[in-house]
C-alpha cells in the first residue's frame, strides 16, 4: 500500500467535483424544506435528471441542453408531488417515498437503449489568470462552469432567504403556514415555486453525474446521493452557507475512498465504498443541532 | 369625535355546511368610536372579523367603508383599505425576530434598519416598548402582543381589528393597553374590540353589538347597561353561578418541594422551585400570564416531565419520577389545556379516548389486551353524566365542538375519583352553560374529598371556585393566599405587575 | 371550483374502496403507458394480471405467488407497525439483507453436519436478530440523539448491500465454488433448506410464518394496549405522552418488530427460493413492502392482499418480460404508480370533495 502515490492537490480538485451533484440537490431541497415541505423524494428527482439530461445531451450534442432538459425533467416529477401534498394533502413522508420509487422505474425504463453510451464531452473552464496559481489554481479554479454554478446557487439562495422580502416570506410560510395564511400569504402558491426548484435542482444535480462525474448512463446510477442531499440538509441546520461544509466533507470522504481503492490499500473495497454512508449517519448523529422550520412536514388545509 | 360611519356592514351572510356562521348581521361602526363585538364562543364573532379582514368570503352581504363599496378579497386588500387586525392566535413567527415579523404584517416595509427605527418610535409614542432585533419566539404573550399592535399600527389603520387582547395580560397590563387604544381613538382610529368580558367593555367602549348564534341580537351602550343585562343577551337565558358549598380541609394529598425544572423545549419555560401543599377538599387557583410557566407544570404535575423523586409528592410517597400511568395508580388524574391533540386523540373515538387515561384506574386492560365493552362503558358514563352532545361513543374526539370535547375531558379525569385532579384552562374556549357545568363538577369533586388544582388565565373563574390563590410567573409560585377578599390591585402585583410596560407619554 | 371539507369521521366506504380504485386507475394508467412503449395496452395487462393464474403456463408461475408474496407481506406486517405511529423505518431492504446474511452464517457454520432440528431453528433466530439488530442502529440513534430515522436506516441499506458483496465474494463464499462469488447452496443442504411444504405450491416455512404474523398483528393492534398506543402515537404524540406511552421505548419495539420480520423475511429466502448469498440476492423486497403497506391501508389483513397483488406484479412482469419483452423497470414503475394513486385517492377517505360556483360574493 501506499498512500504517498495519492496527487493532494488532484483529491481536492475531485473532491469539488464529487460535492457538485449533492450540493446541487441539498441547496433545492433545503429551499423546499425552509418553506415547511419534505420532499424526500430527492433521490427519484436527481435520477430522472440523470436520465433526461443524459438523453437530451445525447441527441442535442450540447451538454448545456442536456442540464435544462435535467432542470426541467426534474422540474416536472416534482409538480406531481407537489399536486398531491399540497392540493391531495397526502402524507409527505410516503409521498415522497413514492416519489422515489417511480423515479427509480421511470428513469430505467426511459434510459433503456441508452446504458453504456458515452456522454458529449463537458469542457472545464480554466479562469484566466487564477488557474495559473501553483497549487490553488488547479483545486480551485480549473474546472467546468456547473461547479461554479452550485457554488453560486448557494450564494444566492443564502442572499434571497436573509435578505430579501422573497426569501422572508418563503420562511415565515416554513415556519408557521396557519399564520401566513392569516396575513395573506398564498401557502400553496409559494410551495409550488420552493418545490419546483427543488425539483429542477434535484435535476441539474443527476444530470451532473450522468454527463461529468461518470459521464454516462447506467441504471440507479445516483446510488443514494439524493438521500445524502437530505442528510446534509439536516446536518446544515438549514442553512446554506453549512450546506457547503456538509457537501465538501462528503465529497472529501467520496473522492479520498475512491483514492485509497486506487492505491491498492489493504482495505477490501465493499468497506472503503461504504464509507460515504457510515460517514453521513456519523455526522448526522454529531450535527443535528438545527432548529427545523416550524411547519416542516405538516400539511395544510386552509379551512375557515 | 366625529360621528361620521367609518364602516357600515349591511346583511352579511356566511354559511357552513351544517352551521350558519353569520346571519345577515348589520351594524356601523362610526370614526374614532371603540365599538365592542360581544357574543360567546361560537356566535359568528371570528367569522365575521375575518370577513371584514378579507380571510373569509361572505355568501350575501355588503360593506361601505368610508363612503366605499369594500370587498377584500384578501387581507392584503384590506390593510391597503386602512384594515389592521390583531390577532387572537395563529400570527406570529417564532424562528423569526421582531422586525421581520412586523415587516410581513407590511405592505410595503422599508429596509430592516430603518423599520427599526419606526417600530421604536411608535413603540416610544404608545408605551409599547420593542427590541425590534430579538426573536419572536423568546418573548412573553404580552411582549408578543405588542408586536401585532405596532405591526398595525404602523400602517396608520383607519380601523383596528383586537381579537380577545386581554386573555394574555395582567390587569395592569390591560390598563396600559386601554390607554393605548383611548389615545388611538382620540386620534381618530376606529377600534372594533371583541371579547366576552364584560367589565372590560364597559370600561372602554362606547357602543357594543352582541351577537348569539350567527345574528345581532341587541345593541346598547356599554357605559349605560349592566353587565347581568349584556351577559343575558349573549347567552340568552340567565345564568347560574356556581355553587361553593363549605367543605372539609383534611390532610395534605399533594406537596411540592422546590420542584424545578429546565424548559423542555426552545421557547418553553423553566420551572423554579414551586414550593406549595394542597389539602383534601381544597381548590387552589393557579394564575398567570400565558407563557409563565403553566403547560411545564401540568407536565410536571401529571407525570409527562419527570423530575428528582422528592420533589413531587403524591399522598406523601415521592413521585417526582413516576411516569403518567403510575401518577394514576398513586390517585393523581390530570388535564391539559390543549383539548384535541394532549388531553384528547381528535382522530380516534371517544371510546377510544376513555380508554386513553381511565385505563389504570378503571381496569380496562388485563394482562395488556384491552377490555372493549368496558371501555365504552366508561365513554358512554362519561357522556351521560356530563352531558356531552354526541351521537355516541363511536364518534372522533374532533367531530366534537370544543365545549362538549371539554366536558368529555374533564369529566373522564373526575369519574375516575381521584384523590388529586390537575386542570389546565378547564373552560378554555367553552360557551358560559358548559363552563358553569364544568366548575360545579370541580367544586363537587373538591367537596367529596379531592383536592383541585386549577391552572387558568382567567382570574375570575379562579376567584369563583377557588379557596386559596397563587400565581405563577416566570416558573415561580407565589405563596398562596385565601382567595376570599383578595382585590384586583393585589392579584395583578402577585401576577408580576406591569412588567416592562410603561404608560404612554401623554403629552410627547 | 373543487372544495374540500374535512369529514367529522373518516368515510367507512372509501377506507376500502381507495386501494381498489387505485388498482383500477393505475391498471388504465398502465395501459396507456404500455400503449405508448408500443404493446397492446390489454394484452400486456392480461400478461400481468390473467395469465400468471389462469394462463398456459400458471401451473408453473401459479406457486410463485406464495413465494413472492410471503416476503412482501411479512416485511410490510412490521413496517405497519413503526408507520402507523410515524416512524419511518425505510431500510427493511437493509435489515432483510442482513437476516438472510446471519441466518445463512449460521447455516454454512454447521455445514456439512445433518441435524435439521437444531440448525434450521438457529438460522431463522439468527434472521430474526439480524434483522433486528440492524433496525436497532436506527432505533437507539433515534431514541439517544435524535437522529433522524428515516436517513439512518436508509443509509444502512447501502452499508448492507457492501457487506453483501463482501460476504459473498469473502467469508461466506463457498470453498468448492472453484472462485465463483457466491455461497453454498443453502437450500441444496439438508438441515438448513426452506422446502416447499406442499408439492407446487410454493408454500414453504416463510408463508406460514407469513400468515402467523398477519393474525398476530390483527390481534395485537385491535385487541392489545400496545397496539393501542401504536396507533394513538400515530395520531397524536402528545396524546401518548399525556396517556403515559414512553416514546423511546415505543420506537425501539416498532423497530425491533419490523426489522426481525425483515430479517425472517431474507432468512427464508436465502434458505429457500433463493438458496444462497450472492451479490445480487436482493431484489428491492425491502422497498416494495413500503408499497404493500399503504396498499393494504397499514392493515394486517389488508396487507395480506396487497401482499398478493404486488406478488402477481413481479409475476406478471416477469411472464410480460419473457413473453412480451417488456422491461423489468416498467414494472417498477407501475408500482410506483400503484402508490401514487393510492395516496392521492386516501383523499377521498378524508374529505369530502365538493364542487361550488365559481366566482366570489
Amino acid at each position: 500500500m501506499d498512500i504517498s502515490s495519492i496527487n493532494w492537490a488532484l483529491l481536492l480538485a475531485s473532491l469539488m467535483v464529487a460535492a457538485t451533484p449533492i450540493l446541487l440537490a441539498a441547496i433545492g431541497e433545503l429551499v423546499v424544506e425552509r418553506a415547511g415541505v419534505l420532499n424526500l423524494g430527492v433521490e427519484g428527482m436527481m435520477i430522472s435528471g440523470a436520465v433526461c439530461g443524459f438523453i437530451v445531451a445525447h441527441h442535442s450534442g450540447s451538454p448545456w441542453l442536456g442540464f435544462l432538459g435535467a432542470a426541467l425533467g426534474g422540474a416536472a416529477l416534482s409538480v406531481l408531488f407537489a399536486v398531491l401534498v399540497l392540493n391531495l394533502l397526502s402524507n409527505q413522508v410516503a409521498t415522497g417515498l413514492a416519489l422515489t420509487l417511480f423515479g427509480l422505474g421511470m428513469s430505467s425504463l426511459v434510459g433503456r437503449g441508452y446504458n453504456g453510451i458515452k456522454a458529449p464531452v463537458f469542457d472545464k473552464v480554466d479562469i484566466p489568470l487564477l488557474s495559473d496559481i501553483p497549487v490553488l489554481g488547479p483545486i480551485l479554479f480549473q474546472h467546468d462552469l456547473m461547479v461554479y454554478l452550485g457554488l453560486a446557487l448557494v450564494i444566492s439562495t443564502w442572499a434571497v432567504l436573509n435578505h430579501t422580502r422573497a426569501g422572508l416570506i418563503l420562511r415565515a410560510v416554513g415556519e408557521n403556514h396557519e399564520a401566513a395564511h392569516a396575513l395573506g400569504y398564498k401557502v400553496v402558491g409559494i410551495r409550488y415555486l420552493a418545490i419546483m426548484f427543488g425539483g429542477a435542482c434535484a435535476g441539474l444535480g443527476g444530470a451532473y453525474i450522468s454527463l461529468v462525474r461518470v459521464p454516462q448512463w447506467t441504471d440507479g446510477m445516483t446510488a443514494g446521493a439524493g438521500w445524502i442531499a437530505l442528510a446534509i440538509v439536516v446536518f446544515a441546520g438549514w442553512k446554506p452557507w453549512r450546506l457547503l461544509i456538509g457537501a465538501y466533507l462528503f465529497g472529501g470522504v467520496t473522492v479520498l475512498q475512491l483514492n485509497l481503492q486506487a492505491a491498492g490499500v489493504a482495505i477490501p473495497v465493499e468497506y472503503l465504498s461504504m464509507s460515504p454512508y457510515i460517514a453521513t449517519i456519523l455526522v448526522l448523529v454529531i450535527m443535528s443541532a438545527g432548529r427545523a422550520p416550524g411547519s416542516l412536514g405538516r400539511t395544510f388545509h386552509a379551512s375557515r | 369625535m366625529s360621528s361620521e360611519t367609518l364602516l357600515s356592514l349591511k346583511g352579511l351572510t356566511k354559511a357552513y355546511p351544517g352551521v350558519v356562521a353569520n346571519s345577515d348581521v348589520s351594524f356601523d361602526i362610526r370614526a374614532g368610536e371603540i365599538h365592542a363585538l360581544l357574543g360567546e364562543n361560537g356566535a359568528g364573532k371570528s367569522t365575521l372579523v375575518k370577513t371584514i379582514y378579507g380571510l373569509v368570503k361572505p355568501d350575501r352581504g355588503e360593506m361601505v367603508l368610508g363612503g366605499a363599496p369594500y370587498h377584500p378579497a384578501e387581507p392584503r386588500a384590506a390593510r391597503t383599505a386602512g384594515v389592521a387586525m390583531v390577532f387572537q392566535h395563529f400570527s406570529l413567527f417564532d424562528a423569526l425576530n421582531v422586525a421581520e415579523n412586523i415587516a410581513l404584517g407590511m405592505e410595503d416595509p422599508p429596509r430592516q434598519r430603518d423599520l427599526a427605527m419606526q417600530i421604536r418610535k411608535v413603540s416610544d409614542d404608545y408605551g409599547l416598548p420593542l427590541d425590534p432585533t430579538r426573536i419572536v419566539g423568546e418573548l412573553s404573550a404580552g411582549e408578543r402582543q405588542r408586536v401585532e399592535i405596532v405591526r398595525c399600527l404602523l400602517q396608520n389603520p383607519r380601523l383596528l381589528i383586537m381579537d380577545e387582547p386581554t386573555s394574555v395580560l395582567t390587569p395592569q397590563e390591560v390598563q396600559i393597553l386601554f390607554q393605548t387604544l383611548r389615545q388611538l381613538s382620540s386620534e381618530g382610529t376606529s377600534i372594533l374590540y371583541i371579547s366576552h368580558k364584560l367589565e372590560e367593555i364597559r370600561a372602554l367602549c362606547q357602543h357594543a353589538t352582541i351577537l348569539r348564534l350567527g345574528k345581532v341580537v341587541g345593541t346598547c351602550d356599554p357605559r349605560r347597561t349592566q353587565a347581568r343585562d349584556m351577559a343575558e343577551m349573549m347567552v340568552g337565558t340567565s345564568l347560574l353561578t356556581p355553587e361553593k358549598a363549605p367543605g372539609e380541609i383534611g390532610e395534605v394529598v399533594l406537596e411540592l418541594r422546590k420542584l424545578s425544572a429546565p424548559p423542555p423545549h426552545q421557547f418553553g419555560s423553566a420551572l423554579r422551585e414551586i414550593s406549595v401543599s394542597v389539602r383534601k377538599g381544597e381548590v387552589l387557583g393557579i394564575g398567570g400570564v400565558a407563557g409563565n410557566g403553566q403547560d411545564e407544570l401540568l407536565a410536571a404535575l401529571s407525570g409527562e416531565m419527570t423530575t428528582p423523586n422528592d420533589m413531587v409528592m403524591i399522598k406523601g410517597q415521592p413521585s417526582g419520577a413516576l411516569g403518567p400511568t403510575a401518577r394514576r395508580r398513586a390517585g393523581l388524574c390530570a388535564a391539559p389545556e390543549e383539548r384535541n391533540g394532549h388531553a384528547a386523540a381528535p382522530d380516534m373515538s371517544l371510546t377510544e379516548n376513555a380508554l386513553l387515561s381511565g385505563r389504570v384506574r378503571r381496569g380496562l386492560t388485563s394482562r395488556g389486551f384491552v377490555d372493549w365493552p368496558a371501555a365504552r362503558d366508561f365513554a358512554d358514563e362519561i357522556i351521560a353524566t356530563f352531558d356531552v352532545r354526541t351521537p355516541g361513543a363511536d364518534n372522533m374526539a374532533r367531530s366534537l365542538s370544543g365545549g362538549n370535547l371539554q366536558k368529555f375531558v374533564i369529566g373522564r379525569e373526575i369519574l375516575q375519583k381521584p384523590d388529586v385532579l390537575i386542570v389546565n384552562q378547564p373552560t378554555w374556549g367553552v360557551d358560559a352553560a358548559a363552563a358553569a357545568a364544568i366548575r360545579q363538577a370541580l367544586l363537587d369533586l373538591a367537596l367529596d374529598g379531592a383536592a383541585v388544582v386549577v391552572i387558568s388565565q382567567d382570574l375570575d373563574e379562579l376567584m369563583e371556585i377557588s379557596d386559596r390563590f397563587a400565581a405563577l410567573n416566570e416558573g415561580r409560585l407565589s405563596a398562596p393566599r385565601a382567595a376570599k377578599g383578595l382585590s384586583v390591585e393585589e392579584i395583578g402585583l402577585m401576577l408580576g405587575g406591569a412588567h416592562d410596560m410603561e404608560v404612554a407619554h401623554a403629552e410627547a | 371550483m373543487l372544495k374540500l371539507e374535512k369529514r367529522a369521521q373518516p368515510s367507512q366506504v372509501w377506507t376500502y374502496a381507495t386501494p381498489l380504485l387505485a388498482v383500477l386507475v393505475t391498471m388504465v394508467a398502465g395501459g396507456l403507458m404500455f400503449a405508448a412503449l408500443g404493446e397492446a395496452p390489454v394484452t400486456a395487462i392480461r400478461t400481468i394480471f390473467w395469465d400468471p393464474l389462469f394462463g398456459q403456463f400458471a401451473a408453473f408461475s401459479r406457486p410463485q405467488l406464495l413465494v413472492k408474496a410471503a416476503p412482501l407481506i411479512l416485511i410490510a406486517v412490521g413496517l405497519s407497525f413503526g408507520f402507523r405511529a410515524g416512524i419511518w423505518n425505510i431500510g427493511a431492504e437493509g435489515q432483510y439483507i442482513m437476516g438472510a446474511i446471519c441466518a445463512a452464517a449460521v447455516g454454512l457454520a454447521f455445514y456439512p453436519l445433518e441435524a435439521r432440528w437444531l440448525i434450521f431453528p438457529l438460522m431463522i433466530l439468527a434472521g430474526l436478530l439480524g434483522g433486528m439488530g440492524w433496525a436497532m442502529i436506527p432505533a437507539l440513534l433515534r431514541v439517544r440523539f435524535g437522529t433522524n430515522e428515516i436517513l439512518v436506516s436508509l443509509m444502512l441499506v447501502y452499508v448492507a448491500e457492501s457487506l453483501l458483496a463482501t460476504m459473498a465474494l469473502g467469508p461466506l463464499r463457498n470453498p468448492d465454488g472453484m472462485g465463483f462469488p457466491g455461497s453454498r447452496n443453502l437450500s441444496q443442504y439438508a438441515s438448513s433448506a426452506n422446502l416447499e411444504l406442499i408439492a407446487r405450491t410454493g408454500m414453504h416455512w416463510g408463508v406460514v410464518f407469513a400468515l402467523v404474523s398477519v393474525i398476530l398483528a390483527y390481534g395485537l393492534l385491535s385487541r392489545h394496549i400496545f397496539g393501542f398506543n401504536v396507533r394513538l402515537s400515530g395520531d397524536s404524540p402528545k396524546a401518548a405522552a399525556f396517556s403515559g406511552v414512553q416514546p423511546g421505548r415505543l420506537i425501539i419495539a416498532c423497530m425491533a418488530i419490523s426489522g426481525a420480520l425483515a430479517g425472517a423475511a431474507g432468512m427464508f429466502e436465502v434458505a429457500g427460493p433463493s438458496g444462497q448469498i450472492s451479490i445480487d440476492f436482493n431484489v428491492g423486497y425491502g422497498f416494495t413492502a413500503i408499497i404493500v403497506a399503504y396498499l393494504g391501508r397499514l392493515h394486517p389483513l389488508g396487507i395480506l392482499l396487497a401482499g398478493f397483488l404486488m406478488a402477481l406484479t413481479y409475476i406478471g412482469g416477469e411472464v410480460a418480460q419473457l413473453t412480451l419483452g417488456l422491461p423489468r423497470s416498467a414494472i417498477q414503475l407501475f408500482q410506483g404508480m400503484l402508490l401514487f394513486f393510492l395516496l392521492a385517492m386516501d383523499l377521498l377517505t378524508n374529505y369530502r370533495v365538493r364542487f361550488t360556483k365559481t366566482g366570489g360574493a
